[in-house]
């Protein structure tokens, strides 16, 4: 699960992480009084959950109440990258002597967390990388070791903070020390699979200041990060599949697909697509295919008013197929469904299913021999569906 | 003797008084399994589908001599199961478990490898010799006994493949479902090696999907090292990125992890990627005709 910024920040400062006072706002109104409670000059910035707003003019620094009217009534309500605004951070504002990088993330290859820092931030590392190898520290971290002292002073060795210190005297070689260390634990501590500050920054007045934060959770830990909030995905429809014990993604083609298991549901949508089709979800209904499951994906699938055919592709491992079969019967046939119906059923005890379901001969349901069978037969009903209303072609 | 596990295996199941441990015990044992030991903390003395359950690993190996764990047990509680199998001496555990957070697989993996003990999983469907050893949820019946080795990310799709495989007389040697998490165990690298080495294998199916590279380092290992033939299928290739499809680790994360880029890494490598899963057997054949050709 992403975090917002702001919420990202929250974690940071409840760590002991240096962040600016900052407070969050939903209207142009809210953003004025936050400026006007800060002190400006403040930076107005959209919150969402994805990179490159900066870039799309979703970050603004403000010297005047005026100018944090205008630019919050800009920012709330723009598209970045699709996601709309709708929640503003209005921070103090800085001035920044230096930008870094500072980051750890959990890695498939190293099989366990990475610590990554550079001395530039805010930009490409990965750039500076290819002109500066000596810019990029890369540490893996063992899971059972922790964060070691050697690699923390790794890192402040290679941000060249010389004599620079705070006000208070205190050196900045030090508050990243203490900063890098202080992410680790929260890292671990609130089983992140991504913390990630950029920029990091010294300011003119030689505090190392967090200026931003992205913050990923694993969902799979979530029941021991009680105090965070389950995302429930833009249209809520991931959600309720959550709850209905559903692996569930809205897609943008017409053509609703159910099945149990993971590959074999991206596979029948690779199909639809190789076929010219396109698939309206993913939705993976699991073992078992319990009739009451099937009728929640049901729900959920046909919620989304553009589709205009469903295909139903089982595959018997442990279950019956003819389990599945009277299992969709009982679904099928207690609701009337808009739209055609295509099964495929394989595996154990197919046949005894697909003659299970041409018995009940239930309306608008068509029993495919295979899976290649079942695609074309769904393509070209959600095909005819589409010429049928005059929609697009 | 096929790879990892064969009819010599001696079999624990962690979590055996569970409804799905008593269940999968039943379906191990009716294929062929050597069901040894069953553990469920405060349930020693009993026992389940006629297998002696032990409060502890430990207990249970040095009674019965077991030597592959497969765990039955929720998310929450398969890090210190894991930890407890390794620490008694497993050589390899078997996680079925979905859902397990990425700390806890990351600590996991890391003192299993200190130990020395091998993982298949978790949220998969365990592997199996067929006639020989099932340790996990596959289903038997679709097996056959024979020289092709299959090495997977998905449960499901590893029956479809087989399911193809044993009706065009393609019988198996070891099928590896080596799970659906970001973090996991053994992975195609690992196991091709096996294949590679084990006399009664003669060619492997690897299936693949989105996120990662392990296909990618799958290609480059059978490229330098593997003289039998490799075919593959790769699913995903109409994934959002960003988006986690059904397994936790099925994600396209910017431009990496792309089915497509899969693909081509494994074409370069000169195996053969099946469009769909129903072709799988057509290109094997093909393989195996150009090899007794040549």
């Amino acid at each position: 699960m992403d975090l917002l910024e702001y919420e990202g920040k929250r974690l940071f400062a409840d760590a002991g992480l240096p962040v600016l006072p900052a407070r969050v706002a939903g209207t142009a109104a809210e953003a004025a009084a936050a400026a006007d409670e800060l002190g400006l000059p403040v930076a107005v910035k959209a919150q969402v959950k994805t990179g490159g707003r900066g870039k799309a003019g979703g970050i603004r620094v403000c010297h005047s109440a005026a100018e944090v009217t205008a630019a919050a009534n800009e920012i709330l309500g723009m598209s970045i990258r699709g996601h709309e605004v709708r929640t503003l951070l209005v921070e103090q504002g800085v001035e920044v002597e230096r930008e870094m990088y500072l980051a750890i993330s959990s890695s498939r290859a190293l099989r366990g967390p990475v610590l990554i820092f550079c001395r530039e931030g805010g930009v490409d590392i990965e750039e500076v990388a290819r002109r500066d190898a000596s810019a990029l520290v890369r540490t893996p971290l063992d899971p059972l070791l922790g964060l070691c002292d050697y690699q923390v002073r790794d890192v402040v060795a290679s941000a060249e903070l010389g004599t620079a210190e705070s006000a208070a005297g205190v050196p900045a070689r030090q508050a990243l020390a203490g900063v890098v260390r202080t992410l680790w634990r929260l890292y671990h501590d609130r089983d992140a699979t991504l913390t990630e500050v950029n920029p990091l920054v010294l300011t003119r007045q030689g505090e190392v200041v967090c200026l931003d934060s992205k913050v990923t959770v694993d969902d799979n830990a979530l029941y021991r990060q009680t105090d965070l909030k389950r995302d429930e995905g833009e249209d809520g429809r991931e959600g309720k599949a959550r709850r209905a014990g559903l692996a569930f993604v809205p897609l943008d083609g017409d053509i609703g697909v159910l099945g149990n298991g993971a590959g074999l549901v991206m596979s029948i949508i690779d199909q639809i697509a190789a076929a010219g089709g396109r698939a309206a979800d993913f939705c993976d209904i699991g073992g078992g295919a319990r009739a009451e499951v099937v009728a929640a994906a049901l729900e959920l699938i046909l919620e989304a008013r553009q589709v205009s055919a469903l295909l139903v592709s089982v595959f018997g491992g442990i279950t019956r197929c003819d389990e599945v079969a009277r299992g969709l019967i009982e679904v099928l046939g207690g609701r009337r469904l808009d739209v055609p119906v295509v099964v495929r059923l394989d595996g154990n005890a197919a046949a005894e299913g697909r003659a299970v379901l041409a018995e009940a001969g239930l309306e608008g349901v068509t029993v495919a021999p295979d899976a290649t069978a079942a695609v074309s037969a769904a393509v070209a009903v959600s095909r005819a569906a589409s010429a049928g209303s005059g929609g697009e072609a | 003797m096929a790879i990892l596990i064969d009819e010599h295996s001696r079999v624990l199941v962690q979590g055996i008084t569970g409804r799905e441990g008593a269940l999968h015990t039943a379906r191990m044992r009716a294929a062929g399994t050597n069901v040894v030991a069953g553990t469920s903390p405060g349930k020693g003395g009993q026992a389940v589908e006629g297998v002696p359950v032990f409060d502890t690993v430990r207990a249970a190996v040095a009674e019965t001599g077991a030597g592959v764990a497969v765990l039955f047990v929720p998310a929450r509680f398969a890090r210190d199961a894991m930890i407890e199998a390794a620490d008694a001496g497993i050589g390899l555990v078997v996680c079925v478990t979905e859902g397990i957070a990425v700390r806890d697989m990351a600590e996991v993996t890391a003192h299993l490898m200190r130990r020395g003990a091998r993982l298949v999983g978790p949220n998969g469907p365990g592997l199996i010799t067929p006639g020989r050893c099932s340790a996990g949820i596959m289903p038997a019946d679709v097996f056959l006994p024979g020289h092709t080795g299959l090495v997977s990310r998905s449960g499901t799709l590893t029956y479809e493949v087989v399911y193809e495989l044993t009706r065009a007389g393609f019988g198996q040697s070891t099928c590896v479902g080596m799970g659906g998490d970001p973090l996991h165990g053994l992975g195609f690298l690992e196991c091709l090696e096996l294949y590679e080495a084990d006399p009664e294998t003669g060619s492997v199916v690897l299936i693949g999907e989105i996120g990662g590279d392990d296909e990618e380092r799958a290609a480059a290992f059978v490229r330098d090292h593997m003289t039998k033939p490799v075919v593959a299928y790769i699913a995903g290739f109409s994934a959002p990125p960003g988006k986690r499809m059904g397994h936790a680790g099925a994600i396209v994360e910017g431009s990496s992890g792309t089915a497509a880029e899969k693909k081509a890494a494994l074409e370069a490598a000169g195996i053969p990627v099946a469009a769909a899963p129903t072709e799988v057997v057509a290109l094997l054949r093909r393989r195996l005709e150009r090899r007794r050709a040549q």
